[in-house]
C-alpha cells in the first residue's frame, strides 16, 4: 500500500510539477484576490494536485474534485506543502517518471 | 404579469382567473457557474422569459413565469457566483436580492459532480436564513466521475430538501419542483443548520456581535453582517460605518485590524461544515481513472496542440460565415431589401423626392443593412453559445492567456475579440464573460480594430482596384496591420490610462459535456433579438440623418451638405492622405454600415455597374491614396451599431466618445503614414 509522507518545506503552487500533489498552507496575497481563492476551494488544508505545469504561463490544478486554471502570478501566491506518494520500499512515486 | 406563462404540469382545468388571482411565488435561482442554472431555467420558463439589465448595471437579468400545480410562479435567475461576498457586482446584484426581496424559495443549484466546492454558496445562502431547495445537478456525470452521492442522507444532513436532478435530460425537474410546492404550502420547513465559523474565531465574532447589535439597518440579519465584517467585505463595512456611532465603530474596527486573516477563517469554517455535511452521503468507490475531460484536455490547453485546436475551430467558424453566412447576406441584401427599395420606389413615383427616399435609402436602407447581417450574427452567436456550452470557451481562454497579457488583458478576452471577425457588435454584447470592469472596458475599447466582414467585403472590392493582382497580399497585410494596432492600442492604453492594473486569472475549467440544442438555440434567438431591438433603435434613427444630409438641400449628393462638409475637409484630407472630397463623403458614409462607402463612391463617380467603378477609381487615384484609403478605412470609426452597442455596454458616453476619437486619430495617423510612405517608395 502506498503511504504518505511530507517533504519538509514549503513551496509555490507555481513550482509545483505536474502531476504532484500538495496541502495549501496559505495565501500571501491582498484581500480580493484571497477572498476569491478561498471562495473557489482554496483554504488552509485542502488538497491540491497540479494537472498542468509548463513551468510557463498559467497553470491548471484540481481543487475540491474542480480544475482551476490560474495565473502563474496568482499561483505563486499560494504556499503549498508537497505530499510526495512513497512506496513501502522508499522509492519515491512522483519522481519516477520524472 | 401579462405574459403567457409557460404549464410546467399540463393538466389544466382551472381557470386562468382564479390562479392568477394571488400573487406569484417569488423564486429565486441561485448557483454557481457552469453548474446548468440556464438550461433548468429556460425548461421551466420556457419562451414566456423576459431579458434585461439589473437597475444600473449592464449584467443580464432574466425573468419568467410559469404554473405547476395551479399555482403562479415567477423565477429571477441570479447572476453565477462563487460565493456572496461583495467581491464583484453579480455577488452584490445577487444577495441584495436575497435579502431586499425576500423570494418564497430560492433554489439553489449544485454540481454533483464537485459537490463540495458549489455547496459552499449553499453555506452563504443557509446563513441568510431564505427558505431553500438544493436541485443536485449532473448526477449522471458526477457517477461517470466515479462519485456516488445518495440525497437523502445529504438531505438529512443539511436539513434543506436535496433533489437529485439531469437538468440537461429534463430529469428531476418536477420532483425539484414538487420540493418547491411543499415548502410554499407549508408541508416541509427547512431548519438547516448554519456553518460555525472555525473555533479560534467564535469569540471575535460574538464581539463584533455585541458592538453592532441593534445598529444593524433592516432587512440585514444581524449576524450575518458580522461575519461579513470579518471577512472584510466592503460593501458592509462601509454600510456598517455609516450607521454606527463613532466610538462603536472605532471598537469594531479595532477588532478587525487584529484579526485581518479572518477571512480564511470564516471560509475555512464553511468547508469544514460542508465535509460534515458531505462525509456519510458521498461514497467514490472508483478513483484515480482518467475521465473524458482530462483526456480532452491534453490537447485542448497544451500549449502548442491547444492553439493548433483554437485555429481549427476559428477556421471552421470562418469557413462556415463565409460559405453560408455570406451567400445569405448577399441573397438578402439583393432579393429582400433590393426588392423592396424598388417597390417603395416604383410606388412612389408620383410623390416627391424626398419621401421616396427617406423610405427606400433612409429607412429600408439601414434596417435592410441590419437584416443583411443577421445570418452572420446568427452563426456566430450560434457558434460561442455551442463552445460555451460545451465547455470549451474556457479552454480557448486558457491557452490564450500568455498572448492577451501583452495588452494587459486575460485570455476571456479573446473569444469576444474573435467574434468581432463576424461583426463588431456581438463582440462588444460578447464582452459580458468577462468579470473584471477594467478588462472588459478595454476589450470592448478595442473591439473596433478587429475588421468586421463589412470591412473585408469593402477590401475585397477595392483592393484589386488599385493592386491588381497583388491584391490577395495587400488584404492579407491590412487584416495584419489591424490587428497589430489591436495590439499595440490595447498595451499602450494598459499602459497608460489603466496603469498596467490587471485582474487577477482564476477560472474554472468546466466538464466537457454534450451541448443543450434548447438551451443554445433560445440565447441565439435571445441575442438576435435584442440586437435587432436595440442597434434598431439607433441605427434607423441615425441612418436616416446621415441620409437626409447626403440628399438634402438638392436631392442630389455631390450637391448636399455632407459633401459640402466633405469638401470643406478636403485641404486636410489631401495634404494628409492624397484624399479628395469624394473619398471623405465616402468614409462619412459608412458610419452608418461600412459597406456604404462602396455605394457612395459609385453615386459619387456616377458608375452604374460596379466594375465600372474600380476603373473609374484606378483613374482618379494613385496607388498611395488608394492605399491610405483602405487603411484609414479598415481603422476608422466604428458603424453606428458597434457605438451604440459601445454606448450601451460601457454604460458611459466619456469611454465611448474616448473610442471614437481615439479611433479617428490611430486610422488618419495610420492613413497618412501609409500615404507618405507608399509615396518615398515610390508606388
Amino acid at each position: 500500500m502506498e503511504q504518505l509522507t511530507c517533504e519538509s518545506g514549503a513551496v509555490t503552487l507555481s513550482a509545483m510539477r505536474t502531476g504532484e500533489r500538495g496541502v495549501v498552507l496559505g495565501l500571501d496575497c491582498g484581500r480580493g484576490l484571497r477572498s476569491r481563492l478561498a471562495s473557489m476551494g482554496l483554504t488552509p488544508g485542502t488538497e491540491i494536485t497540479m494537472l498542468q505545469n509548463f513551468g510557463h504561463g498559467p497553470l491548471i490544478a484540481k481543487v475540491r474534485g474542480a480544475r482551476i486554471a490560474l495565473g502563474r502570478g496568482e499561483a505563486s501566491k499560494i504556499y503549498v506543502q508537497r505530499v510526495v506518494e512513497r512506496r513501502p520500499d522508499g522509492s519515491d512515486l512522483s519522481r519516477l517518471d520524472a | 404579469m401579462g405574459a403567457i406563462c409557460h404549464d410546467l404540469t399540463l393538466e389544466t382545468g382551472t381557470a386562468m382567473s382564479e390562479m392568477l388571482a394571488g400573487r406569484p411565488v417569488l423564486l429565486a435561482l441561485a448557483g454557481q457557474p457552469n453548474v446548468g442554472k440556464s438550461t433548468l431555467f429556460n425548461l421551466l420558463t420556457g419562451l414566456s422569459q423576459h431579458v434585461g439589465n439589473w437597475p444600473g448595471k449592464t449584467i443580464e437579468r432574466k425573468e419568467g413565469c410559469f404554473t405547476f400545480n395551479d399555482k403562479l410562479y415567477r423565477l429571477v435567475d441570479l447572476p453565477g457566483t462563487y460565493s456572496l461576498t461583495a467581491n464583484s457586482a453579480e455577488e452584490v446584484i445577487a444577495r441584495e436580492f436575497i435579502i431586499r426581496e425576500r423570494p418564497d424559495v430560492v433554489i439553489a443549484l449544485v454540481d454533483a459532480a464537485i459537490l463540495e466546492r458549489s455547496l459552499y454558496l449553499v453555506a452563504e445562502l443557509i446563513s441568510l436564513h431564505v427558505p431553500l431547495v438544493i436541485g443536485l445537478n449532473m448526477i449522471d456525470v458526477a457517477e461517470r466521475e466515479g462519485t456516488h452521492i445518495e440525497p437523502e442522507v445529504l438531505e438529512a444532513a443539511l436539513g434543506v430538501p436535496v433533489v437529485p436532478m439531469v437538468a440537461t435530460h429534463n430529469i428531476g425537474v418536477r420532483e425539484l419542483m414538487e420540493a418547491v410546492d411543499r415548502i410554499v404550502k407549508g408541508e416541509t420547513t427547512c431548519e438547516p443548520k448554519p456553518p460555525q465559523i472555525r473555533a479560534d474565531h467564535q469569540k471575535v465574532l460574538r464581539e463584533i456581535e455585541e458592538l453592532i447589535d441593534g445598529h444593524v439597518p433592516s432587512p440585514y440579519p444581524q449576524e450575518w453582517v458580522a461575519l461579513k465584517l470579518l471577512e472584510g467585505d466592503q460593501e458592509i463595512t462601509r454600510m456598517m460605518q455609516e450607521s454606527l456611532p463613532q466610538e462603536r465603530w472605532a471598537a469594531v474596527q479595532s477588532l478587525l485590524r487584529a484579526h485581518d486573516d479572518a477571512l480564511v477563517a470564516v471560509a475555512s469554517g464553511r468547508y469544514e461544515w460542508i465535509g460534515r455535511m458531505v462525509r456519510a452521503a458521498v461514497t467514490r468507490p472508483r478513483a484515480g481513472q482518467i475521465s473524458l475531460t482530462e483526456r480532452l484536455d491534453q490537447w485542448a490547453t497544451h500549449p502548442l496542440w491547444g492553439l493548433l485546436v483554437l485555429g481549427a475551430i476559428l477556421g471552421a467558424v470562418f469557413w462556415l460565415t463565409y460559405t453560408v453566412g455570406s451567400p445569405l447576406q448577399e441573397w438578402l441584401d439583393v432579393h429582400v431589401v433590393g426588392k423592396a427599395a424598388w417597390l417603395v420606389r416604383a410606388w412612389l413615383a408620383q410623390a416627391p423626392y424626398w419621401l421616396s427616399g427617406l423610405l427606400a435609402d433612409g429607412i429600408i436602407g439601414s434596417a435592410g443593412a441590419m437584416l443583411t447581417f443577421i445570418p452572420i450574427l446568427v452563426i456566430f452567436f450560434t457558434v460561442m453559445g455551442i463552445l460555451e456550452d460545451t465547455g470549451y470557451m474556457a479552454r480557448a481562454a486558457y491557452v490564450m492567456d500568455g498572448f492577451m497579457h501583452i495588452m494587459g488583458l486575460h485570455g476571456k478576452s479573446f473569444l469576444p475579440l474573435c467574434m468581432g471577425f463576424g461583426c463588431n457588435v456581438p463582440a462588444v454584447l460578447g464582452t459580458r464573460v468577462i468579470e473584471s470592469r477594467r478588462a472588459r472596458l478595454l476589450t470592448m475599447l478595442l473591439a473596433p480594430l478587429v475588421p468586421c466582414t463589412a470591412r473585408m467585403a469593402v477590401l475585397a472590392f477595392l483592393a484589386p482596384a488599385f493592386f491588381g493582382p497583388y491584391a490577395i497580399y495587400v488584404s492579407w497585410g491590412l487584416i495584419l496591420l489591424a490587428l497589430a494596432v489591436l495590439v499595440a492600442t490595447g498595451a499602450l492604453i494598459n499602459r497608460t490610462v489603466f496603469r498596467g492594473r490587471r485582474a487577477a486569472f482564476i477560472m474554472e475549467l468546466p466538464l466537457y459535456h454534450v451541448p443543450n440544442w434548447h438551451t443554445i438555440s433560445l440565447v441565439v434567438w435571445q441575442q438576435t433579438m435584442a440586437f435587432v431591438h436595440k442597434a434598431g433603435r439607433v441605427i434607423v434613427p441615425v441612418s436616416v440623418v446621415v441620409w437626409a444630409l447626403s440628399v438634402l438641400p438638392e436631392g442630389r449628393l455631390e450637391a448636399s451638405w455632407l459633401a459640402s462638409f466633405g469638401r470643406w475637409l478636403e485641404p486636410v484630407g489631401r495634404l494628409l492622405m492624397g484624399f479628395d472630397w469624394r473619398l471623405t463623403v465616402a468614409l462619412l458614409t459608412s458610419f452608418i454600415a461600412k459597406e456604404n462607402s462602396i455605394a457612395t463612391l459609385g453615386v459619387l463617380f456616377g458608375a452604374t455597374a460596379e466594375a465600372g467603378l474600380a476603373d473609374r477609381l484606378r483613374a482618379a487615384f494613385p496607388v498611395p491614396t488608394g492605399l491610405a484609403f483602405l487603411v484609414v478605412q479598415m481603422l476608422f470609426v466604428p458603424c453606428v451599431a458597434t457605438v451604440a452597442a459601445l454606448r450601451r455596454e460601457s454604460a458611459s458616453w466619456k469611454w465611448t466618445l474616448f473610442d471614437l476619437l481615439l479611433l479617428l486619430v490611430i486610422s488618419t495617423a495610420m492613413g497618412s503614414v501609409a500615404f507618405h510612405l507608399a509615396r518615398v517608395i515610390g508606388l
